[in-house]
């Protein structure tokens, strides 16, 4: 009796024997749309499903979806150029989720917390070898060794982490962040070969007995430019001057240094010869908008107070100066010589005007396709080599760490497939969440966490981390931003709307159904699900 | 003063639930085990705002008096939708008897159950606006003026709606409605005609008067739950939109209210003993163009043949309700 309402003895509710859904001519039904984040993301992250365990404060489970797809997030978290943030569709209404700091929050914790992956899949019996522990193979070898197959990365450098160690600078990349997140794929039991270059190919695959390759050996071979010098003139490399700073022996270029370039590379060595106490200028010929590096990097190089000439290319090399014209942009936006000059001091020219690939492992290998000095690959990640695999630098795409580690990921996939005899068949892609999907109205407004910043005399000086992380609070609020795109995060809105009682709440974490019994089509909890999770779709009548 | 909003938590009160929260800072919607008072099968048109207000209210009183509920309900939609014999959505002990009567049978109801001693067992009476502004205002006014123990709810759909959309005292000024046509200089509704019920209610100096929309769901339920606690006479005003009255798509139902308590068209407040003692902010206030157009019944009022001056002073009476309930949020109430 307790439960029952005052004096109802019989059932009462006969009305449920009015079939109302026979009404409808549309039906509304749950979907999941891909939010425009993840659409973004190079690795192929489930952002929106991190985000929905660090929002509870689920900071492990959180973590554990992320690492799903990318096993390297505390170096995400710091150098990763965030295209998810761009496309984020929070943007549109006061600033976009900082993903990128929550991320580096669920690494930086797991590395402070000690979270191990899950344990590795049942032995397949194949090998794998990855060439190179850049990136791009170590998210490769992650992947491969969670799969259950055996895996060797073969590296030529003395240390693992490929132009995570030997080009981002400290100040962006502590080394050991870097160094606890490769630690953790090696204990996955993935063999790593230091000091260990692949000359050829085919051969080590051969001594090795390995069933397929995965090639990721990047582009480390710095571009030269045609600059007519002087016998005395001090001209270097970017990566080779970086390379050089993670050894004993700092690279030495005198107080005056030029750096050639407008991209981020050119950046991260004025940056870094700054803190060694040099004046650097950087030349580009070419404006701001039109540089390739990103304009915060830019922008934290001017802070640090490192000088740049824009629209200026250098037409001569002394040993203690150069000659510089300045251009001028035509119609095109091309910059056009002026015949105007300009002298200025340098002790020494760091080049960095790109970098080429090494292919001197593919020599005489049949069936590989080589365009521009890249290596072409099929969607599949494969080359034109049966069982040889290649991804991150030395292909044709975007040259970013988080490239790579999606190449990385994807040629795993279709490596196992491959060794299994079959096809990798990536799950088809939902619809995009698009922000005319999501009711806005809901949200709490709350403007985006900024991050603190190293004061400026320790940027300069030293080679300290620049950019600080979030603390558990800041996260939990920034994670909280998130508008769920797309997803259910069961806000419980289409069962509460629903004049007609039509649908049905499972329970925490098993979201909702419609009574199509009921449900007379009405589309109000469409309209009023915030992030886009339902639609409507026409019945056939 | 008001409801308790949590801020931030993603969506913190906006939102019918909210996995972040604690369950007891949830609705009553967001529940499993809310009492569904109009179960499905009810006849109410698509997106009905009605259907969806009572539940809101009727499963909230349910909360609050742990079941223990008699409703009274005036003829109009919702008993009609509701209850064609031989049956009934109604998961509560229900009674209709006339259009006009509503307020007075609660009040039968109330005073049989003191005699009887069941304390325990509480009273609303509910009716729309037609029933509760125009044929059943004197009952009502006789609820009031005893201070009976009965919450009375108009659903305020703006007019007569059940009968085919005739105006009632409740009606706003330039609708059109079956009985105010857009014809003339001033086609629809009148200006400076019909009745403020929730200032009347006050006028009466009962324990506890307030409004509510279905697009503000936990502001509702806090109010029926507040009304629950009192003894005496209670008014709660649930502005209600009608898509086929207004014309208006069915998935815009909670639009409308929302944009009508955003524009400042319809204030939302309570009242104690006569005064007003808190108000529900417009969170971005908007022009009631932004209300009226997307209504067939405004429908009149743009287009070919507009009349922005009717326009401009049904903004005139929203710039009103801001200024003397203090709506916005830098305004004191
Ligand atoms: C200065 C600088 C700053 C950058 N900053 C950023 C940044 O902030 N964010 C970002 O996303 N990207 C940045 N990038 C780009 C990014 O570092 C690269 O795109 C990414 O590291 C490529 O990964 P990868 O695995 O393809 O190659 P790499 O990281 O280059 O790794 C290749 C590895 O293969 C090894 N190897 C080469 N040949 C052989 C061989 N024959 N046998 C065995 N091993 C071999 C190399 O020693 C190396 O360890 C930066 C690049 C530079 C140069
Ligand atoms: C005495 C009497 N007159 C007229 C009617 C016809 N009638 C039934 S419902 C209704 C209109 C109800 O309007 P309202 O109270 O606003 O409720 P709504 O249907 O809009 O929810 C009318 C006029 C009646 N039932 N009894
Ligand atoms: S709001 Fe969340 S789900 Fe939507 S794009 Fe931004 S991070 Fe992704
Ligand atoms: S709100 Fe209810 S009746 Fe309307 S479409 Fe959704 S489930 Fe169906
Ligand atoms: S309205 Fe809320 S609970 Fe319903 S599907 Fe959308 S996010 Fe999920
Ligand atoms: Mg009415």
């Amino acid at each position: 009796m307790a439960n029952k309402p005052f004096a109802i003895t019989l059932k009462p509710g006969t009305s449920l024997n009015n079939l109302t859904g026979s009404w409808r001519t549309a039906r509304p039904v749950y979907l999941d749309r891909l939010p425009p984040c993840n659409n973004a993301c190079p690795a192929g992250e489930d952002i929106q499903g991190w985000l929905f365990h660090a929002e509870s404060g689920d900071y492990e489970q959180a973590w554990r979806a992320l690492v799903e797809n990318n096993p390297l997030p505390a170096v995400m978290g710091r150098v990763c150029y965030h295209p998810c943030e761009s496309a984020c569709n929070r943007g549109q209404l006061d600033s976009s989720v900082g993903i990128n700091s929550v991320e580096r929050f669920l690494g930086d914790e797991a590395i402070r917390r000690g979270w191990k992956f899950a344990a590795a899949a049942a032995a397949s019996g194949k090998k794998v070898l990855v060439v190179g522990a850049g990136p791009s193979g170590l998210s490769a070898a992650y992947h491969l060794a969670r799969m259950g197959h055996k895996v060797e990365i073969q590296e030529a450098g003395p240390l693992a982490g490929g132009m995570m160690r030997f080009g981002i600078p400290k100040y962006r990349l502590p080394r050991e962040v870097l160094d606890a997140e490769v630690q953790r794929i090696l204990d996955l039991g993935v063999t790593l070969k230091l000091n260990c270059k692949v000359a050829h190919i085919e051969q080590s695959m051969q001594d090795g007995g390995f069933d397929a390759a995965f090639l990721a050996v990047g582009a480390h071979i710095g571009k030269r430019a045609m600059i007519p010098a002087g016998d005395a003139a001090h001209i270097v490399d970017a990566v080779s001057v970086l390379r050089s700073m993670e050894g004993e022996d700092k690279p030495m270029l005198g107080r005056k240094v030029v750096v050639y370039g407008g991209g981020n590379t050119a950046v991260d060595v004025a940056r870094t010869v700054k803190r060694m106490g040099a004046e650097p200028i950087i030349v580009y010929r070419r404006t701001r908008d039109k540089a390739p590096a990103h304009d915060f990097e830019i922008e934290e190089a001017l802070q640090e107070g490192v000088m740049i000439k824009w629209l200026s290319t250098i037409k001569q090399a002394g040993d203690s100066s150069i000659t510089i014209e300045k251009m001028a942009l035509d119609d095109k936006g091309f910059p056009q010589p002026t015949g105007e000059f300009e002298t200025l001091e340098a002790d020494s020219v760091v080049l960095a005007l790109g970098q080429d690939v090494d292919l001197s492992l593919l020599d005489g290998l049949p069936g590989l396709e080589i365009k521009n000095g890249t290596v072409q690959v099929a969607p599949n990640m494969m080359t034109g080599h049966a069982g040889i695999f290649a991804g991150g630098d030395m292909v044709p795409s975007e040259r970013t760490v988080t490239v790579a580690v999606g190449h990385g990921k994807k040629a795993a996939r279709n490596i196992d497939a491959w060794l299994r005899g079959t096809a990798y068949q990536p799950a088809p892609k939902h619809e995009l969440a698009e922000a005319g999907n999501l009711n806005t109205w809901y949200y709490s407004d709350a403007d985006k966490t900024v991050r603190p910043m190293l004061d400026i005399i320790r940027r300069q000086t030293s080679f300290d981390e620049v950019q600080g992380g979030l603390d558990e609070t800041t996260a939990l609020f920034e994670a909280r931003r998130c508008l769920s795109c797309g997803n259910c995060f069961e806000c419980d809105n289409c069962y509460g709307v629903c004049p007609d009682n039509a649908v049905i709440k499972l329970g925490p974490g098993k979201r909702f159904e419609f009574k199509y019994d009921y449900c007379k089509g009405c589309g109000l909890c469409v309209a009023e699900c915030p992030c886009g999770a339902i639609k409507m779709v026409p019945e056939d009548i | 003063m008001g409801f308790q909003t949590v801020k931030f938590y993603q969506t913190g009160t906006f939102t019918v639930g909210n996995r972040l929260l604690a369950p007891d800072e949830r609705s009553v919607q967001a529940g499993e085990m809310r009492s569904n008072s109009i179960s499905s099968g009810h006849r109410a048109c698509q997106g009905c705002g009605e259907a969806l207000g009572a539940r809101y209210a009727i499963d909230a009183a349910m909360a609050e008096s742990n079941g223990q509920l008699i409703a009274a309900n005036a003829t109009g939609c919702l008993e009609v939708f509701s209850t064609p014999y031989p049956e009934s959505s109604w998961q509560v002990p229900w009674i209709h008897s006339l259009f006009g009567n509503a307020p007075a049978v609660a009040t039968g109801i109330a005073a049989a159950l003191k005699v009887k001693g069941k304390h325990d067992v509480r009273v609303v009476a509910q009716g729309g606006d037609g029933g509760t502004t125009d044929i059943g205002f004197g009952c009502l006014s006789g609820m009031f003026e005893r201070n009976d123990d009965v919450l009375y709810i108009c659903y305020d759909n703006e007019a007569y709606m059940n009968t085919g959309v005739q105006r009632s005292s409740a009606t706003p000024p330039a609708a059109r409605t079956a009985t105010t046509m857009p014809v003339g200089n001033e086609p629809g509704n009148v200006f400076g005609q019909g009745k403020n019920l929730p200032e009347i209610a006050m006028a009466h100096g009962i324990p506890y008067v307030a409004t509510a929309t279905v697009a503000d769901l936990r502001d509702l339920e806090y109010k029926v739950r507040k009304a629950m606690k009192i003894r005496g006479a209670r008014y709660i005003q649930i502005f209600v939109p009608c898509p086929l009255g207004w014309g208006t798509a069915s998935d815009a139902t909670i639009l409308m209210a929302r944009l009508a308590k955003e524009t400042g068209t319809f204030p939302v407040f309570e009242a104690e003993y006569g005064e007003v003692t808190g108000v529900l902010k417009i969170r971005n206030k908007l022009p009631v163009e932004e209300y009226l157009k997307p209504q067939k019944r405004f429908a009149h009022l743009f287009g070919k043949h507009a009349h922005p001056e009717m326009i401009a002073r049904l903004q005139a009476i929203a710039d009103r309700n801001i200024r003397k309930y203090g709506l916005l949020q830098d305004q004191e109430s």
